[in-house]
Formats: structure tokens, C-alpha cells, sequence
């Protein structure tokens, strides 16, 4: 899917000594319950280096937990955006996509009630209830 | 309120000039696709199309940049053994590790736009490519060490902060992993220029007269004033800041700070106006620079031995990296 471009270039890429050597991607995390995020990538001609590089670039002042060394050409890219960013609306999908707030009003409006205070939602009905049909 | 099966498109413009310049348009297409992409903010990844002035533009910067850091460890590395205290000794090799550190990320992104690490290296060995002039001059005492760490790495710090942001996103995500690291070495070497300040006035002659010779280099470090209209590297958004703008920064910062511990700076014009805030000083001896990131410094050449020297003695440990590679294959 890298026709659109693509977060990583082609590995393998570079002329010269890096025609043996090839990029691994380093994924970081911080501490206990965080996500692996992206660190950034190291050069090597095989797994095992890569780790004792990504462990100098990436761990040597105790910033991270733990690391994951990726080879770059075993990440499987997608980022064509008709896949992920189609041109539709999907506010329906999200929260954002309900503005209730003159709805609300109205309907407050029609029953009799006051907006609540605070902000916060009433735990527990009113204490009296008009009858819409009074 | 939005209509569910609107076929309005929801992708901003910045997003759909990206998707233009990857498609298979014709090369003028493309370059504005991506001209506009820039100018309207957009990131650059590794992968992307782009052309071949941004391409070299972005190489050339990041190349300098990493010249730079690996260079300029050497001034500083002569001070490890020299170290007044145990703390010193372990603060100042880790900061040598750092900035060496900081060389291979910045060659890992400048290997992406299809420069060999090997080739780069060579060329700076060869004196194709340059590196900062500040790494060119001498140190004379562990003062210089004070000062380097404080001053130099904080006017770095000032053009490196200004990099976060630029357009090419590996570039600008490296930055900001090293900005964090490089403050730690602002504070050690302030630390270490306190702390002299407050000891004997041997002690305090000697963070003086360092600064007395370190502040030419450091005011012509920024570079010349140059035209923002006409700068590529602004234009591209590769950079965000004009040399004058980082220097006045850097003065804006740091002139308080030196002058609050009663030491001086060697420059009688030195003074920041009441009305617009804007610092005057005299003019750099731009000649100087010139003379120095040319390989014309005081130390040059020398160092640029160290570097040819210790290229050749690691070929061993290059061949065997290498070695694993052939035979695991």
C-alpha cells in the first residue's frame, strides 16, 4: 500500500556498508501499563545486534521498561487513506456526533424541568413529576 | 448536525494535498502538490515523494548536524581523565556517550534519504562536509568543560528546540528525544560553572577567562544574519528560525544568567534595548568562522586526525559487524 507514501522508506535502501546492514524499528515503553510507542530506528546486520544497539539508543538512562526490535521489512504498512480515512462522514461512530443540546432543551422545556446543576447528571429522578397530560 | 450518507468529504486539505503528491501525477503536479502540503504545515515521512531540492535540502542539514555532534565530543573527551571528581568524571562520559549517541540517530535519519553511513563519515574525514565551528578551538581548562557543557549545548539547544517542528517528521521526532538529553548536560555544566564561581578566585579567573575566549565562537555559532525570504531551508520549513532570531534568544536566555554569577562578557556593546527588547552587539568576526568550519581552526585538523585515526583502528570491528551479516546468509 505504499503507493500513497509511507511512514517508512524501502529498506534496504542504502549503497555501501549499509548494503549488509539493515534497519530494525525500535518501539519503547515507558512504564507499566503504558503502550509501546515508536522510538525511532537502529542499524544492523542482524536481530540480535539490533537489540544491543536499540538498547544503547534507547535504554541506556532508564527511560524505558522495555523494547521491542522490529526488522523494518516485516512491518506491514497500510495507510491508504479509502481504507482508513474514507471520505465519508462516520460521526456517527463517535461521541462527537450527538449534540443533543437543543434537544435537551426542549424536551426540558416540554416537561417543566430545570437544567441540573453542576453539570452532572441527577442520580435520582425529581422529586415531583408534572403529568405532561395535566 | 451532520448528515450520516453526506458524501461531503471529511479529510482536511492538508490531508488531501498528501494523498496528491504520492499519486502518479507528473513530476510539476507533484512538486506543488508537495509545495503546498509544506506550506500549509504538513509533515514529511521517509517514504513520502519528494523532491530532490527537499531531499538534499533536509540531508545536507542533518548531515552538518551529525558531523557536529560526533566532532564535538573531542574537546570534551580530553577532560575525562582530567575530571576534579568522581561525579564529574561519570556526568562528563555520559555526556560524551550522549552526544555520540546523538550522531548515530541523526546518521540513522540522514541514512533514510539514501546517504550511507560510510559515505557521510568519509566525507567528513575527507573534508567535504563541515562541521560547527565551536568544535574547532581548543580547551584549556576544566572551566572550558563548564562552559562548553553550559553555554555551547545552550545555544545548540536553542536552534535544536526550533527543530521540533520541522517538516521532515523523523528529523523532528529525533530532535525532541535529543533536546530532553541535552538539557541534562545544560545543567551539568552549569553545576560545574556555579560551583567555580563559588570557589577560590583562582577558580573564578579561570570560568572567566574561559568565557573570555569562548564567547567570540559562541556569538558567530548562529551563523551570519541572513534573509529569511531567501532562505530555503525556511522556505522548505526544515528549519523555522533565522540565525539572528536563535542568537537573540540565546542572548535573551542565558546573558542574565551569566551576568547574576558577577562575571563579565568580552563585549563592551553588549546590552539589551529598553524599548524592543533586542540585543546589540558588536559585529562577529564572521571572517573568523569562515576561516574555521573550513578546517582552518586552531584545532582542525587535529581533530579531524583523532577522527581518521580512530576510523581506521575500529575497521576491525566494522568488518566483523559486516562479517556476521555474510555468514549468517
Amino acid at each position: 500500500m505504499t503507493e500513497h507514501g509511507s511512514y517508512l522508506p524501502p529498506a534496504g535502501e542504502s549503497a555501501g556498508d549499509g548494503a549488509l546492514l539493515e534497519p530494525f524499528e525500535v518501539f519503547r515503553q515507558e512504564k507499566e501499563g503504558d503502550a509501546m510507542r515508536h522510538g525511532g530506528s537502529v542499524m544492523a546486520p542482524d536481530g540480535e545486534l539490533a537489540v544491543h544497539y536499540a538498547r544503547e539508543m534507547y535504554g541506556r538512562r532508564q527511560e524505558s521498561i522495555r523494547l521491542w526490535v522490529v526488522r523494518r521489512s516485516d512491518i506491514r504498512e497500510l495507510d491508504d487513506p479509502d481504507l482508513l480515512q474514507p471520505p465519508l462522514d462516520r460521526s456517527f461512530k463517535k461521541p462527537g456526533g450527538y449534540v443533543m443540546r437543543d434537544k435537551l432543551a426542549a424536551a426540558r422545556e416540554r416537561s417543566g424541568q430545570e437544567k441540573p446543576s453542576g453539570g452532572r447528571p441527577r442520580s435520582a429522578p425529581p422529586p415531583t413529576r408534572k403529568s405532561h397530560e395535566g | 448536525m451532520t448528515d450520516p450518507i453526506s458524501l461531503e468529504p471529511i479529510l482536511s486539505s492538508r490531508e488531501r494535498g498528501r494523498l496528491l503528491f504520492n499519486e502518479d501525477l507528473p513530476h510539476d503536479g507533484r512538486y506543488a502538490a508537495f509545495e503546498e502540503h509544506i506550506l500549509a504545515g504538513g509533515k514529511i515521512e521517509a517514504g513520502d515523494w519528494m523532491p530532490d531540492e527537499y531531499r538534499q535540502g533536509v540531508l545536507r542539514f542533518v548531515e552538518m548536524h551529525a558531523n557536529s555532534e560526533l566532532m564535538g565530543v573531542l574537546p570534551e573527551r580530553e577532560w575525562i581523565l582530567r575530571a576534579p571528581t568522581l561525579r564529574r568524571k561519570l556526568a562528563l562520559t555520559a555526556k560524551v556517550q550522549d552526544e555520540v549517541g546523538h550522531a548515530q540517530l541523526l546518521y540513522r535519519v540522514a541514512e533514510d534519504l539514501g546517504k550511507s553511513r560510510g559515505q557521510m563519515i568519509e566525507d567528513l574525514l575527507a573534508g567535504k562536509t563541515k562541521f560547527h565551528n565551536v568544535f574547532h578551538y581548543p580547551t584549556r581548562s576544566w572551566a572550558d568543560v563548564g562552559v562548553i557543557a553550559w553555554l555551547v549545548d545552550a545555544a545548540a539547544i536553542v536552534a535544536q528546540q526550533a527543530l521540533r517542528d520541522s517538516s521532515y517528521a523523523p528529523y523532528a521526532r529525533t530532535m525532541r528525544k535529543i533536546c530532553w538529553e541535552e538539557s541534562v548536560h545544560i545543567m551539568h555544566g552549569r553545576d560545574v560553572v556555579v560551583t567555580m564561581v563559588n570557589g577560590t578566585q583562582a577558580q573564578r579567573d579561570m570560568v572567566q577567562e574561559a568565557l573570555d575566549r569562548w564567547w567570540g565562537p559562541l556569538m558567530q555559532m548562529h551563523g551570519p544574519r541572513s534573509d529569511r525570504a531567501r532562505d530555503r531551508d525556511i522556505y522548505w520549513r526544515i528549519k523555522a528560525k533565522t540565525s539572528e532570531e536563535l542568537r537573540q534568544e540565546f542572548l535573551s536566555i542565558y546573558v542574565p544568567r551569566v551576568w547574576e554569577l558577577g562575571l563579565t562578557l568580552p563585549d563592551p556593546e553588549l546590552r539589551r534595548d529598553r524599548e524592543d527588547g533586542v540585543w546589540h552587539y558588536s559585529e562577529p568576526d564572521w571572517q573568523e568562522l569562515r576561516t574555521v568550519v573550513t578546517n582552518h581552526g586552531p584545532r582542525s585538523q587535529e581533530r579531524l586526525a583523532f577522527r581518521r585515526e580512530n576510523w581506521a583502528d575500529t575497521a576491525w570491528v566494522r568488518a566483523i559487524v559486516l562479517g556476521a551479516r555474510g555468514a549468517a546468509a
